[in-house]
């Protein structure tokens, strides 16, 4: 399906079943789709009102901290000696993510529908942290679901969550990472569906979740736009995000999918590399369409169907699938995926913490992976810019333990 | 509705109601243990009182399901089981077999990787009377439904307790051989609902579809059979099932009580589903 001829704008999507191309949808146990019905209607209403929309502005610029600084990254683009490398700060937000964008938007809209308790899925814990603190911003109970595997890696971030007040049930079945929470937190949504708001930290799941999401999370590219003219009088010459389910990629990528001149880089966690089965979870890469979660993406999936767990040194990437429009904007050729590999990020978040003082987290490092590959083959005079959607901190021990450091 | 497929799904209903009693739909998952002894089961469920059977295509991700239809997937899958190999056991099943309506159930993307059409045609071929997808809401219907349809198997939709008057006729719409009331809100195996509470859910679809209408979810004893047979064309028990698969195991492999232990339970359900009406 090369769409990419005949289209106007990428920006349309997507259709009102849910739909970009083929990608996308809602399939979901019936149990369910009064409520994704409902949230939908809820969701477009809260959209066209300035009501709704005023009270996020004003949430983001005294709560979050937004707009969050677009940063030249001066030491890093002399030291790769290439294009000029912008970082879109989103690890200086509140929470250390860009993933309270979303939460902040989502608690207006669960409260507004009347919802007397959230539930999350959780993977690096930065969702479960945004979301927990929403809960206790607004007065919530919130229970997040986090694979066990990840709760023993990023502990501090478990922590937190409890300290926020949330209940954190780690998940055992599987591999008990990304995947699992989340078929977690849709059992218990379907039994509790009445009462409970599911708080979805990324731009995937059943319409209108992918659509939603990216909303509340492109005011990441509609800064970065706003910025960049006033730095440079110009749009960047590349976008480089990394891509797990995609929320902070979708969010920076949307507003400039119209802009031809700008190149786009998603990039996918490579793992141990793209020759290991099972090695990986770079979706695009690797995967092939299928149905999981309420929408119909790529997947890391075996011959007969089953999906796989993959495998990515960074929990936040650490998902077989992705959200719909970025299968959709990958087969369109608008949007150029890639994997990096565990080493390669290691070495990125290395490099830029001593390069520039900055400690990105292990999602985030993929993307200036990317970068410390592409700057180089650049003219001095192109712009980078990098999204930093998060902030190492919560990664110093799964860092440390990798290079042998006992923390 | 002209169109909609007659299968052994109508046949056998259509039997049951001129008797006058309820019907036992059983679940059990396709390869659990392993291939051969969930064959042996297949084949022994009809002759312990098994009116419909349910044979569940494995997923790695079941979502709607609760602990016990998770472990029974996992073991199918570990097993090796394939898509393939469940189509095949149908096909054996009927060898010995003509009767019995076999109903699979599971979730879109294995289906979806084998590929639709032929999916249809080699399940329609193998001797499957109908299908239940957990994932495929009425908004999906051209994914699967409709090439069911149009392959002569019928389309199952659960209804559930959330499925109100305006909802209803959305989801009955391309439905045929039953409808599969799930009487509580959440995953199978876990809780069941009030006797009173299905009567009234049972006679509220029954206002908008001539279809039977079955009821499951926590179902466990001839007991609870009998009470919902009371009130309903049918009794599905599902996790019951697959938990007398776990306990006869002996370090996640089949035995000699296996097999029974399934019969047995099925033959005490049976019971139960004849005395209901009683």
């Amino acid at each position: 399906m090369k769409e990419a001829t005949t289209l106007n704008s990428y920006r349309t999507g997507p259709d009102e079943r849910g739909h970009f191309g083929i990608f996308g949808g809602r399939y979901v146990a019936e149990t369910l789709m009064p409520l994704i019905l409902e949230l939908d209607q809820a969701y477009e209403a809260a959209k066209a009102d300035p009501a709704f929309q005023g009270e996020l502005k004003a949430l983001h610029a005294t709560y979050t901290g937004r707009p969050s600084p677009l940063y030249f990254a001066e030491r890093l683009s002399a030291h790769l000696g290439g294009a000029k490398i912008y970082l879109k700060r989103e690890e200086l937000n509140h929470t250390g993510s860009h993933k309270i964008n979303n939460c902040l938007g989502q608690i207006l809209l669960a409260r507004r529908m009347g919802k007397t308790r959230i539930i999350a899925e959780t993977g690096a814990g930065q969702h479960g942290v945004a979301s927990a603190t929403v809960c206790a911003r607004f007065g919530y109970p919130c229970e997040v679901y986090m694979g066990a595997t990840d709760v023993e890696r990023q502990k501090p971030n478990v922590f937190r969550m409890e300290l926020l007040g949330a209940e954190v049930h780690p998940v055992t079945s599987g591999n008990g990472t990304l995947k699992d929470a989340m078929n977690e937190a849709m059992r218990d949504w379907v039994t509790n569906v009445e009462t409970t708001y599911y708080m979805i930290g990324t731009a995937a799941g059943p319409h209108p979740y992918p659509s939603m999401v990216r909303d509340f999370q492109s005011v990441i590219g509609n800064e970065t736009r706003e910025q960049i003219m006033a730095v440079e009088g110009r749009l960047p010459d590349m976008i480089i995000a990394a891509v797990g389910g995609g929320s902070n990629a979708i969010g920076i990528f949307h507003p400039f999918l119209d802009d031809p001149d700008v190149r786009i880089v998603g990039v996918e966690a490579g793992g141990h590399g793209m020759q290991v089965y099972n090695g990986h979870a770079a979706s695009l890469n690797g995967g092939k369409p299928g149905v999981l979660h309420g929408n119909r993406t790529y997947l890391l999936q075996d011959d007969d169907g089953q999906i796989l767990e993959g495998h990515s040194i960074s929990a936040g990437l650490d998902y077989p699938g992705i959200g719909p429009e970025h299968s959709w904007l990958s087969d369109t050729g608008r949007v150029t995926y890639v994997p990096a590999t565990d080493q390669e990020a290691l070495d990125a978040f290395q490099t830029l913490t001593k390069v520039e003082g900055i400690i990105p987290a292990l999602e985030s490092a993929h993307a200036v992976a990317e970068a410390i590959k592409r700057a180089p083959q650049m003219a001095k005079d192109e712009i980078i810019v990098v999204n930093l959607s998060g902030r190492g901190d919560k990664d110093v021990f799964t860092v440390g333990k990798i290079l042998g450091v006992d923390l | 509705m002209s169109s909609l497929p007659v299968t052994r799904i109508d046949t056998r209903l259509a039997k049951l109601k001129a008797e006058g009693r309820a019907a036992l739909v059983t679940f059990v998952t396709a390869g659990d243990p392993d291939t051969e002894t969930s064959l042996s089961i297949l084949k022994a469920l009809p002759g312990a009182g098994a009116d419909i059977i349910e044979f569940g295509m494995p997923f790695s991700d079941p979502m709607a399901e609760g602990p016990p239809i998770q472990a029974a997937d996992i073991r199918a899958l570990a097993a090796g089981q394939t898509m393939v190999k469940t189509l095949e056991q149908v096909r054996a099943f009927r060898a010995g077999d003509n009767e019995t309506p076999i109903v699979l159930m599971g979730y879109y993307n294995p289906i979806y990787i084998y590929g639709v059409e032929r999916f249809v045609a080699d399940a329609k071929a193998a001797g499957v009377d109908g299908l239940i997808v957990v994932d495929l809401p009425p908004e999906e219907d051209e994914e699967l439904c409709l090439p069911a349809i149009r392959a002569g198997i019928s389309f199952i939709r659960l209804a559930t307790p959330t499925s109100d008057d305006k909802r209803l006729p959305v989801l009955l719409r391309n439905s045929s051989g039953f409808v599969y009331y799930v009487s509580v809100l959440g995953v199978t195996g876990v809780k069941s609902a009030a006797a009173g509470d299905v009567a009234a859910a049972v006679a509220r679809i029954k206002a908008h579809t001539p279809l039977p209408v079955m009821v499951g979810f926590g179902v466990k004893t001839g007991e609870q059979a009998a009470a919902i047979a009371a009130h309903a064309d049918g009794v599905v028990v599902g996790s019951a099932l697959v938990n007398a698969v776990r306990d006869s195991l002996d370090d996640g492999k089949a035995t000699a009580a296996t097999v029974p232990a399934v019969t047995s339970l099925v033959a005490d359900l049976a019971s139960g589903v004849r005395r209901g009406r009683a």
